[in-house]
């Protein structure tokens, strides 16, 4: 047992530091660093520098146009990648569509598909949820009817992030209502987004963005060849995606950022005569934070040695901890942040493109508000941390 | 990185495993904790021809060579069966100030003779009015020709009542606070001058109050450089640290396995309670409480060996903050989640508890490293 980076790591580490540090565009690091949004250009952007170099999927399989890196290389990738902080691609289409595409798709959907979600020709988006089918994803409704050559498609799903920008859209529809259970009449469709009856509707968040929206599904027609593998057999796909989804959702990286930027700000903000930093009781609740944030770390490089001996398609149960923990982490920095800013968090100042007024108040207390109210979402997105303690009761401890 | 344990380490892991399982039940746990001496000679014994006592000393000391990766499977194993024979006592804290600072005549002697499990050995360090400061030292050694003279109380010493030696730290200049001019001696524990009150401990342990009463001693029996122990003793705490913080990753797991199982077989409301969704998520946070424990108990043993005194520090007061949280995460929920029956002296995971509040006792709680982590500047660096 030895729990320290070998040489090795150290140095594919420096080189993905490096990378980053001279191919990240400057105006992008700032916007993240801000919590800021960025555009759908600096995405695109930003994915197509790292696939030049070839690491936009650098977890897919090489055939793929992926890489060969084991799993401690994959992890030290994506944290460098938060820490940057640099955008993460585009997790729609690399790290959910992309993986059920070639596990589970046809040879014409891979060479079609793989190489322009890497390049980020084609941006994606998620079509689970339902206004009735939120954690009982299960229950959802729309409906896909086969006729000849395609399938009919009828419905509405909702909360889909970034939806605005996409290209595609990959859906779990209901295309066998009399199924004896619910999970067993469910399919994966892809979707082109300029198909005739689609229509979007974007719902501004609580912090003011627009970042998700409700997409409506009216008699639109989709070729039968966009169906992934087997009809029916949607609900063994979605569970793939989403338990490959929770492996990257403790987001160590960001936290880590934010953790010094926390400690950066509190350094430079006075409370009274003295630094922020030197209030006793923000000075505990940082450091409570780190610790909780350190052993997560741990435990997240546990999981990731552990994945060098499990099936790649077989998600690590204990990952749920890393979303729930991972999730409460990011919230409580964001708090955090919060505390720092003190009274000049009130003040509201629309994101908007061009805008060249001051803003009111310090430029760096503008979006620690808006970060705040958005971070709520983390604990609820990707399986509701109530959701990932079901999966604990069940499938680690057996209850 | 590797998270694996290797041949050997697995193969120790298994032996500790199978003796505790076969001589250390529950039962047999109560019945030594019960006894006079409170720990059990012949079990003592069997770590010493398993080699368990010589793990943590050097090839060239007589010892295993075993580091800390060796010792947190020892604890963890010791943890799971709550384990009262005096190891942290007289291997980790006597046996690392030996290990550290003996000459090469003390090392030869009287590590032999720990790791021979012919004598025991305990640190008398604390002192009533230190809480958790280690540089807090009331005790005095004062020169006298080729001896020391030592007096003072000290309040806490784990395992003193049965230990045949003591190492006393005491002051021989400065303030009490100051961290120089600390130094350690060794003491026979049946000197003219010691005298010991016995106690037994809240987990079933024992530990004794030691009042040293002008106890005249060679001067050979400095170990060390004297004024300057401080840095030493602070090393060997930290050792004890990531120790317990092992320890107290077996005492959880043992908890929580026992309250999953529990709650597979309790019924209530014609059905078994692991049924119950409320009861399930209070299992699954005991559960990510367990293993976060576990992470940073790793983290400890890691760290323990990085020469960055300051590195180190963070880390090993990150550790015991975590261990502190999840200790009474873990053991309150056990608690509360088997009902009754763990509120009885009859049922393991009351004693379970019991070690686990006393852990985040020993050496510093969680408010205690909190605020040193937060003077530290954290744990997470640049």
């Amino acid at each position: 047992m030895d729990l320290r980076f070998t040489p090795e790591e150290i140095a594919f580490r420096d080189e993905v530091r490096a990378f980053f540090r001279e191919n990240l565009p400057e105006s992008i690091r700032t916007k993240l660093t801000l919590g800021k949004h960025f555009s759908r250009d600096d995405m695109v952007t930003w994915m197509r520098i790292l696939n030049a170099k070839g690491w936009a999927a650098p977890h897919w399989p090489v055939e793929y146009g992926g890489t060969d890196w084991d799993p401690v290389q994959q992890y030290i990738f994506r944290e460098e990648l938060l820490a940057a902080p640099a955008p993460e691609p585009l997790s729609f289409g690399v790290s959910m569509v992309g993986p059920v595409i070639y596990t589970f798709g046809n040879q014409k959907q891979k060479d079609y598909f793989l190489p322009r979600i890497r390049n980020m020709d084609d941006w994606w988006c998620q079509g689970f949820s339902e206004p009735g089918a939120g954690s009982d994803l299960a229950s959802l409704k729309t409906r896909a009817v086969r006729e000849g050559d395609h399938y009919i498609v009828n419905g509405q799903k909702t909360w889909t992030t970034l939806g605005q920008h996409a290209d595609w859209i990959f859906c779990l529809v209901r295309t066998n209502p009399d199924a004896p259970k619910k999970q067993m009449g469910i399919s994966f469709l892809l979707i082109d987004m300029k198909s005739p009856g689609v229509t979007l509707r974007p719902i501004q968040t609580l912090d003011g963005g627009f970042e998700v929206n409700e997409i409506f599904f009216d008699d639109v027609k989709v070729p039968a060849e966009n169906l992934v593998g087997e009809e029916n057999k949607g609900w063994d796909y979605a569970k793939f995606l989403l338990g490959n989804e929770r492996t990257g959702i403790a987001r160590i990286g960001i936290s880590k950022e934010r953790v010094r930027r926390i400690r950066r700000l509190a350094s430079a903000e006075k409370a009274g005569e003295r630094p922020l930093i030197e209030n006793p009781r923000f000075r505990e609740k940082l450091a409570a934070l780190e610790v909780e944030l350190k052993a997560l770390e741990m435990t997240q490089l546990r999981v990731v040695a552990e994945a060098r001996n499990r099936p790649s398609d077989k998600p690590d149960p204990a990952s749920s901890i890393l979303k729930i923990k991972g999730s409460q982490i990011q919230q409580a920095t964001t708090e955090l942040l919060l505390d720092v800013v003190g009274p000049y968090a009130l003040p509201f100042t629309p994101e908007e493109e061009g805008r060249n007024e001051p803003p009111i108040g310090p430029e760096w207390a503008q979006m620690i508000a808006p970060n705040y109210f958005n971070t709520r979402k983390v604990s609820i997105y990707g399986g509701s941390n109530e959701i990932q303690k079901n999966i604990i009761a069940k499938a680690i401890l057996g209850l | 990185m590797d998270f694996d344990l290797n041949d050997e380490q697995r193969m120790l892991k298994d032996s500790v495993e199978k003796l505790l399982g076969a001589r250390y039940d529950f039962d047999t746990r109560r019945r030594i904790s019960d006894s006079p001496e409170g720990f059990d000679r012949e079990i003592w014994s069997a770590f010493a021809e398993m080699g368990l006592l010589a793990l943590p000393f050097s090839e060239d000391d007589g010892g295993m060579g075993g580091g800390p990766v060796e010792t947190m499977i020892v604890m963890e194993a010791f943890g799971r069966a709550l384990v009262v024979e005096p190891f942290l006592a007289s291997v980790i804290l006597a046996g690392g100030i030996l290990r550290r600072a003996g000459s090469s005549g003390q090392r030869a002697e009287h590590i032999a003779a720990i790791a021979g499990g012919e004598k025991l050995y305990a640190f008398a360090h604390h002192e009533r009015q230190a809480r958790y400061d280690l540089h807090d030292v009331a005790t005095m050694a004062r020169a006298d020709g080729e001896h020391y003279v030592i007096s003072g109380e000290k309040g806490l010493v784990l395992s003193g009542d049965s230990a045949d030696r003591l190492i006393v730290s005491a002051r021989t200049s400065g303030n009490q606070r100051d961290e120089a001019g600390i130094s350690l001696f060794l003491v026979d524990a049946k000197a003219e001058g010691v005298s010991r009150r016995g106690y037994a401990t809240q987990d079933g342990a024992r530990g004794a109050e030691v009042t040293f009463d002008n106890v005249r001693i060679p001067a050979s029996a400095l170990i060390g450089t004297r004024d300057e122990a401080f840095p030493v003793i602070a090393r060997v705490i930290e050792e004890a640290i990531a120790a317990l913080c092992a320890e107290s990753v077996g005492v959880m797991a043992d908890m929580h396995e026992a309250t999953i199982d529990y709650m597979k077989v309790r019924n209530q409301f014609g059905t078994h309670i692991g049924s119950f969704q409320v009861l399930q998520h209070a299992a699954a946070d005991m559960f990510i409480a367990l293993e976060q424990a576990r992470s940073m108990a790793m983290f400890a043993s890691m760290m323990v060996q990085e020469e960055d005194a300051r590195e180190r520090a963070r880390a090993i007061a990150a550790a015991k903050v975590q261990i502190g949280n999840s200790c009474r995460f873990v053991g309150q929920n056990a608690v509360q989640l088997h009902g009754g029956v763990a509120v009885t002296m009859e049922y393991k995971v009351a004693h379970s508890f019991k070690r686990a509040t006393m852990i985040e006792k020993l050496f510093g709680d969680t408010d205690h490293y909190t605020t040193r982590l937060a003077d530290l500047g954290g744990v997470i660096g640049e």
